[in-house]
């Protein structure tokens, strides 16, 4: 998918391709953050004029999911899981990890790298599990970590 | 003649390597000028032999586990087309022990098709249940639902006949399916292999259902955590229309319904059926208050179907061979299979589709094969987040929805996470809270305020701070939520923690007085 800046033709279209109706406000928003990777102040106001809602029915549906972020991410985004099966093989260890080779905490990007949190990528009996950039891998040891980021980092460059 | 393999295209079999694996055998095919075939199959479900390939040789399927992409080559110097002997190789898949002692009702079609392709669905009695169905009309479809004594697999175990008969009897223009596929309880992935191994096993039951209540629209609302099984579910949802599957007067009979995919957001209490239908809408996803029921007014105000992914997708088989085969199977009320998933600290994690009435022992000793550290088991987690943490001497008690009860714990969904002996039951505890607060919708105050007044008592119990009183305000925190919260979310996240106050309450330090 093409990533590009917000702007309001593409986000009319997109409304365009859900028919503008206000119930399909989650499947918008999706293909915002598909298209633009963030949810805008003028985006939502966008978003409340054309689909005939209030902005504040808007911001309560962007605020309310964590998916929908209304600041841009980094380059690339890191999750790792946090949910019991994968705290049982020693997620918080990996967290830790993370945070240290990165210098990073949780929900906090450098130029490159986004990492978050995940409550379960359903890769429960391949724990601990992460996701980088939208693919999931399984049995993830620190040094497994370390050799998926450097490949995003090769991909990217 | 060209030689068949199969490489599954799954989540968890992709997560350890399986697309390199299937490029690496394309390729090595291709230098060595062999002719093969090359499908991507769903999971069998026993993960922990992920990468699994087989290799079609007359008759039979010979599987090949844990397949990395170096082994390619010294694969088929060994002669991995005519299922030549090599290390990784297992022998026929129908001798999997791990796979043939059990009972495949919902998932007997996982890994055995390729999910994307309509004929090969057909060809394995897919459709056949929706075209009983509808030579046996909307009540008797109801009937042998009720007679399977089939009921809710997402965890509530509400006994789906009911709702289908509410639906029915509930006069409406519009009546709607909605398929709960937010399958968020850590330790489960049995929706996911279904969506992504059989997609359409889970479009025929969505349309059985659809036929039985008198509607014509249904919902998939997919959590987004899954991207694959959105990518597969839409493609074999595609092709089936394509193949009139679904869409107007499907196959001539009259009956016409569609289905949509819709992605949820990264909300864990989107599982619940009410927060769920108000996430259908494109709204927050708050609970409701019930009544009235979604079976009377749900989706958009109409008569809304709720079920989970597995309860839908095994109702095929049900009007196939009928409500009482199905209800041969299991104990008591539990009648039927469930899709255990075995996970967290184990050595053969995977999906065990089985009847009710086994141990857990069995399970996570015979399938499982213990820790995958080797160390002994200290607690396990059964159904979910919202699920108690069960010791070792209560891991003989039956599956049974009733009998889970009685040792006030749950089998929700299924799920099974193994925790060894170095787990540290308090973090459990604190962490059983924190996601509460974490996920709550705020509707309602106890599971809103409660919850992160949950994480401030652990800590200070952990801080060693006034232990016997914090000890009793938890305790009454704990009822406060289970009484007065609207829904599971706050009205269950005391179960684990009073289990880890009950059985492991030497983990919030070692004073005096913490007792049970």
């Amino acid at each position: 998918m093409t990533r590009e800046d917000y702007n309001p033709a593409s986000a009319s279209e997109l409304m365009r391709g859900f028919g503008s109706r206000p119930e399909m406000l989650v499947q918008i928003l999706h293909a915002f953050m598909d298209r633009f990777g963030w949810i805008s102040e003028d985006a939502i106001r966008q978003l409340a004029s054309e689909l005939n809602l209030s902005r504040a029915d808007v911001h309560g549906v962007v605020s309310y999911y964590h998916d929908f972020r209304t600041t841009p991410s980094a380059r690339h985004i890191v999750k790792i899981c946090a949910a019991e099966a994968c705290q049982s093989m020693g997620s918080r260890a990996l967290v830790k990890h993370a945070e240290e080779s990165l210098q990073l905490k949780l929900h906090e990007s450098n130029d490159n790298i986004t990492l978050e949190p995940v409550y379960c990528l359903g890769n429960c009996a391949c724990s601990p599990a992460i996701m980088a950039n939208g693919k999931t891998f399984g049995r993830v040891s620190a040094t497994r970590f370390d050799e998926i980021v450097a490949g995003l980092n090769e991909a990217s460059s | 003649m060209s030689t068949r393999i199969y490489v599954p295209r799954e989540t968890a079999a992709i997560s350890v390597g399986a697309d390199e694996v299937a490029i690496a055998i394309a390729r090595h095919a291709k230098e060595k000028g062999e002719k093969i075939e090359l499908v991507r199959n769903g999971s069998w479900g026993a993960t922990w032999l992920e990468p699994l390939v087989e290799v079609v040789v007359g008759e039979q399927r010979i599987a090949y586990g844990n397949v990395e992409p170096g082994d390619i080559p010294s694969m088929f110097a060994a002669g991995l087309l005519s299922g030549g002997e090599h290390a990784r190789r297992i022998g026929p898949t129908k001798e999997i022990a791990y796979l043939i002692k059990q009972d495949r009702w919902t998932f007997w079609r996982c890994g055995l098709i390729n999910p994307l392709s309509v004929d090969d669905f057909v060809a394995h009695k897919g459709f056949a249940g929706l075209t009983k169905a509808i030579g046996m009309g909307q009540q008797s479809v109801i009937d042998a639902i009720r007679k399977s004594g089939l009921r809710g697999r997402g965890g509530a175990g509400f006994p789906a006949a009911i709702k289908w008969q509410t639906v029915a009897d509930t006069a409406a223009e519009q009546k709607y399916v909605a398929c709960n596929a937010d399958e968020g309880d850590s330790g489960t992935f049995s929706d996911r292999i279904m969506m992504e191994s059989d997609p359409l096993g889970l479009v025929e039951g969505l349309l059985i259902a659809g036929f039985a209540v008198g509607a014509s629209k249904g919902y998939i609302y997919l959590r987004s955590e899954y991207p694959l099984a959105h990518s597969i579910l839409t493609r074999a949802i595609v092709a089936a229309r394509e193949a009139g599957w679904l869409g107007d007067n499907i196959q001539g009979t009259g009956f016409s319904f569609d289905i949509d995919v819709h992605l949820g957001a990264g909300s864990y209490v989107c599982g619940e059926e009410t927060a769920m239908l108000e996430s259908l809408e494109g709204k927050a996803g708050v609970i409701r208050y019930k009544p009235p029921l979604p079976a009377i007014a749900g989706l958009f105000g109409k008569p809304t179907v709720v079920n989970n992914v597995v309860t839908l997708a095994s109702v095929p088989n049900i009007i196939n061979l009928g409500g009482e085969k199905y209800a041969g199977y299991g104990v008591n009320r539990s009648t039927g299979t469930l899709a255990f998933q075995l996970a967290g600290n184990i050595k053969r994690g995977g999906l065990v589709e089985k009847a009710f009435g086994l141990s857990l022992r069995e399970l996570i000793e015979d399938w499982g094969g213990g820790t995958a550290s080797g160390r002994p088991i200290r607690a396990v987690q059964v159904g979910g987040p919202l699920g108690a943490y069960i010791p070792a001497e209560h891991l003989d008690t039956p599956l049974d929805y009733e009998a889970f009860l009685g040792i006030g714990a749950m089998i929700g969904h299924g799920g099974i996470v193994v925790f060894d002996d170095t787990a540290d039951m308090a973090q459990q505890a604190r962490f059983t809270m924190e996601f509460c607060a974490l996920e709550s919708c705020g509707k309602c105050t106890p599971c809103r305020i409660g919850a992160v007044r949950g994480v401030e008592v652990i800590d200070r119990m952990i801080a060693d701070e006034n232990r016997d009183a914090n000890y009793e305000l938890l305790l009454e925190l704990c009822d406060t939520m289970e009484g007065a919260s609207l829904c599971a979310m706050g009205g269950m996240t005391p179960y684990p923690v009073r289990s880890v106050l009950k059985y492991f309450a030497e983990d919030f330090a070692s004073s005096e007085g913490t007792g049970k």
